[in-house]
């Protein structure tokens, strides 16, 4: 299996040398038999790398520690579901998994694209080809999956614990394939460059391809901040760790894009700024990648250090000064085909929603270097933790949030004083009804204060828009409500679908709040003794530690304490929280120790219990509780998004097929009968 | 079963009785302790102190997790480093130290970057307040290109701009194509 994969990787790298090459030759000199060469190389490149990873999957399935990687991350006893994330777990085979995802969007956009859109293809072919070419080449010179042992071990060292979860399985494909996909949008605005056609048109090819990136990435996100929060018991989902900023930064300037991108197709302006942002977002994921796997950054997410870091630092900075020099040199094509009408409208207050989101992302960026730059200028080494990120981010969060209720309710082009007060009368009510009833409540802390009332005013917007959209259709064609909003979901997919994801984005925020209000405890305690801690929800939880119990099973042995809890006196349930002692399959220890975190989740608060240790062997132990409320609504804002992010994406309800940008629609879904009404 | 396995059995039973008497004497020993970790000290009054966990909370581990030092001791229990630094602010607060001097004093042993954030002087300003500022210029920028693109866009057409190829109904319909936009 080493010698087929490494054969498939050195076929893979020719094929891609040459996809890039006749790519770029046949786009320039219009050879059609040089761009179907091309074309065919991706299908080739795909094939090519996908015997690497079944090779790479069968060494893994078949324990052979002869090869270097599957000896490093498994073992004989490691559990069938986690060999097959193993792909992953480690440096060497997420590049093959990276190059492989690629290879396999590269030869999908060659098939899917639409006749309208296949003059791109050359180039993007070409630049795909390149891409994953650089991947290959990284494996082959630095980093090769197929290595071999000096010596074959009786057994592997098995899986890092906290890889041993099923967030840890689905999170790193998903966030790779966001990463992965944005190549897509990518070389489709390098071929636009290059062929100097840059009206609105090759945004309509990329609009699936970056909704579909957007879409992993905010998958990957989630899954990764519920990895953390179950796996790693510190009690939070999001830390500011370099790791987690650096997905976060492309998923921002994609954010930003769906925003602008919108103008563009309505009104002709933006083009300079969207072609910015495309260009940004993919040189960031490589960036991401680069800070992932240089180990320049010191991070619980990264892999260890190595040799790849030089590779992605060139190729990023080759990737970037190209980029950028092509783009320059088009400026001049890249003229707007219509000027903004009024500082108090829809295309303005995009445009300030995107300079928080491009402020965001910069003060993240900036965040996550500072440590570097201090270090290079000033040779001192300081921290930048989640304090520094709370403070610049939080502001910027807040502000981004009130605009993601402003900007639907002001029209395009131009807003009419009596517009706007219609407009804004009920959401602005709703927000400040909000912060009344909070202040009532007693609560106190401003930046809560201000997010939940700034969500219900969101969330006001969003119900005057469907309440207005379907009472119109229910006038025009006599449907119930209930179809009436069905079919103003279906019709206009990608504006109703977007409000969706803006009702996540305020249970998102709403939930982020309620971490404010988290408390703790730490307790000793023996079998029979409990410890009392009072939520913010107002209740007294009594948490009684029933015993330990220690067994084997699967992988690792199992210290378990069995917590039963009392909400203001009444039993409500039991919880278990473990340490576990991987071992191989000899029995031999693997890794230190890791815990397993007890969870009882609900609608108010999350009950988070963690064993930290026993006493001198006694089952006497050591326990951390936290009380974290509303943490369930993450899960399910995370959950809304993407129901909201597919119906976005979901084929049909938009413009008819073959229409161009700017095509008139009905965009409100609603129009029709507001002209009625008129 | 034959006699030798029987015996065994036998004597493992009267091992596991012994063992149950033994548990109940040392207070319910577990099985094998090694399999639950490090083992840990009993908490205190000290470990759940609001002031500790507070000045904790603005300290980095020097284990390299990058986590504070009261997150790293209550959530990395392998971690030798986080239970020493705590013992450090418990000994230093013990002296009648404010947070403040505390912390002073973790800087003074390990710089700078014992802080979760740096502090806000010299190079660190830059740190603090250059996308504080790079957004602020931008947004006043961009207040003032929307000013000159709304000024342009009311600015009213030269008199020799060719005269619009439409009839007036089609200016109409246009003009209600646009109103519709605006809803």
């Amino acid at each position: 299996m080493a010698l087929l994969g490494t054969l498939s990787l050195w076929v893979a790298f020719l094929v891609g040398l040459w996809g890039a090459i006749t790519g770029f030759v046949g786009g320039a000199q219009g050879r059609a038999d040089l761009q179907q060469s091309a074309r065919h190389a991706t299908f080739a490149l795909f094939a090519a790398l996908l015997v690497a990873v079944i090779s790479l999957e069968i060494g893994i399935f078949r324990h052979d520690f002869s090869l270097e990687y599957v000896a490093a991350y498994t073992s004989r006893n490691l559990p069938t579901f986690y060999l097959w994330s193993a792909l992953y777990a480690g440096q060497k085979g997420s590049l093959l998994f990276w190059a492989s995802v690629l290879s396999f969007f590269a030869m999908l956009v060659q098939v899917m694209t639409s006749g309208r859109h296949r003059v791109y293809l050359p180039y993007v072919a070409a630049v795909t080809c390149t891409v994953a070419t650089f991947f290959i080449t990284v494996m082959l010179f630095a980093a090769n999956p197929f290595q071999r042992m000096p010596f074959v071990p009786m057994d592997g060292s098995g899986m890092n614990p906290q890889l041993q979860n099923p967030g840890m399985v689905f999170h790193p494909p998903m966030l790779y394939l966001g990463y992965i996909s944005i190549t897509i949008p990518f070389a489709f605005a390098i071929s636009a460059l290059l062929t100097k056609r840059l009206d609105s048109d090759w945004l309509v090819a990329i609009r699936k391809w970056t909704l579909v990136s957007w879409l992993f990435l905010s998958i990957g996100l989630l899954i990764g901040m519920w990895w953390a929060y179950v796996e790693l018991g510190w009690g939070g989902y999001w830390a500011w760790d370099p790791v987690e900023n650096a997905a976060l930064l492309p998923w921002l300037v994609m954010t930003a894009f769906l925003h602008s991108v919108m103008i563009q197709e309505k009104r002709g302006m933006l083009k300079k700024w969207n072609l910015a942002l495309i260009l940004g977002a993919w040189l960031l994921s490589i960036f991401g990648t680069f800070l992932t796997r240089s180990g320049v950054i010191a991070s619980v997410h990264s892999f260890t250090e190595s040799p790849v870091g030089y590779f992605f630092a060139w190729f990023l900075l080759l990737a970037a000064a190209a980029s950028i020099a092509l783009y320059v040199t088009r400026l001049p094509l890249l003229e707007a085909e219509a000027t903004l009408e009024s500082m108090v409208s829809r295309e303005a207050s995009f445009l300030f929603n995107n300079l928080l989101f491009i402020g965001i992302a910069f003060s993240v960026l900036w965040g996550t270097l500072f440590p570097i730059l201090s270090e290079a200028f000033k040779g001192t080494k300081v921290t930048v933790g989640p304090p520094f990120f709370n403070q610049v981010n939080v502001p910027l969060g807040l502000g981004l949030l009130a605009l993601t209720g402003i900007g639907p309710l002001i029209a395009w082009r131009r807003a009419s004083i009596p517009n706007l007060k219609r407009q804004f009368a009920v959401p602005l009510t709703s927000g400040v009804f909000v912060l009344l009833i909070l202040l009532v409540a007693g609560i106190r802390d401003v930046g809560a204060l201000m997010a939940v009332s700034i969500g219900g005013f969101v969330l006001a917007t969003v119900i005057q828009e469907f309440a207005r959209g379907a009472r119109a259709r229910h006038r025009q064609y006599g449907e119930p409500t209930v179809l009436a909003l069905f079919q103003l979901l279906a019709r206009n997919r990608r504006r109703y679908g977007g409000y969706i994801v803006h009702v996540a984005i305020v249970l998102l925020f709403v939930a982020f709040a309620g971490m404010s209000f988290k408390t703790e405890t730490e307790a000793t305690l023996r079998p029979g003794e409990s410890a009392e801690l009072m939520g913010r929800d107002g209740h007294l939880y009594t948490f009684t530690h029933l015993g330990i119990s220690q067994y084997n099973t699967l992988n690792r042995y199992v210290t378990a304490a069995l917590i039963e809890v009392k909400r203001d006196g009444k039993p409500i349930g039991r919880v278990r929280t473990e340490k576990r002692q991987h071992v191989d399959a000899l029995g031999n220890k693997t890794f230190e120790p890791s815990t397993a975190v007890g969870i009882m989740s609900g609608l108010r608060v999350d009950l988070y219990i963690v064993l930290a240790g026993l006493v001198n062997g006694t089952e006497q132990a050591v326990f951390r509780f936290t009380i974290n409320p509303l943490v369930w609504w993450v899960w399910f804002g995370g959950f809304v998004l993407v129901i909201g992010g597919l119906i976005v994406l979901w084929p049909g309800g938009g413009p008819p097929p073959g229409t161009g940008p700017r095509q008139p629609r009905s965009q409100a879904g609603y129009a029709v009968k507001l002209e009625a009404v008129r | 079963m034959d006699a030798l396995s029987r015996r065994a059995f036998l004597a493992a039973a009267v091992a596991g009785a012994g063992a149950a008497i033994q548990d109940t004497v040392r207070g319910g020993r577990v099985y094998d302790p090694d399999r639950a970790g490090r083992a840990q000290a009993p908490i205190t009054a000290a470990d759940n102190d609001a002031h500790i966990q507070a000045i904790e909370k603005k300290l980095r581990c020097t284990c390299g997790c990058g986590l504070d030092i009261y997150t790293c001791r209550t959530t990395d229990f392998s971690c030798t480093y986080s239970p020493a630094l705590h013992k450090e602010v418990l000994r230093l607060a013990g002296q009648g130290q404010t947070a403040q001097q505390v912390i002073d004093a973790f800087v003074a042993q390990y710089g700078q970057a014992a802080l979760m954030a740096p502090p806000r002087r010299g190079f660190n300003l830059l740190g603090y307040y250059l996308p504080r500022a790079l957004i602020v210029i931008a947004g006043a920028v961009l207040v003032f290109l929307l000013y000159r693109w709304t000024r342009e866009s009311q600015t009213p057409a030269p008199a020799s701009a060719p005269p619009l190829d439409a009839t007036p109904e089609e200016l109409e319909r246009l003009r209600q194509e646009l109103a519709k936009l605006d809803g």
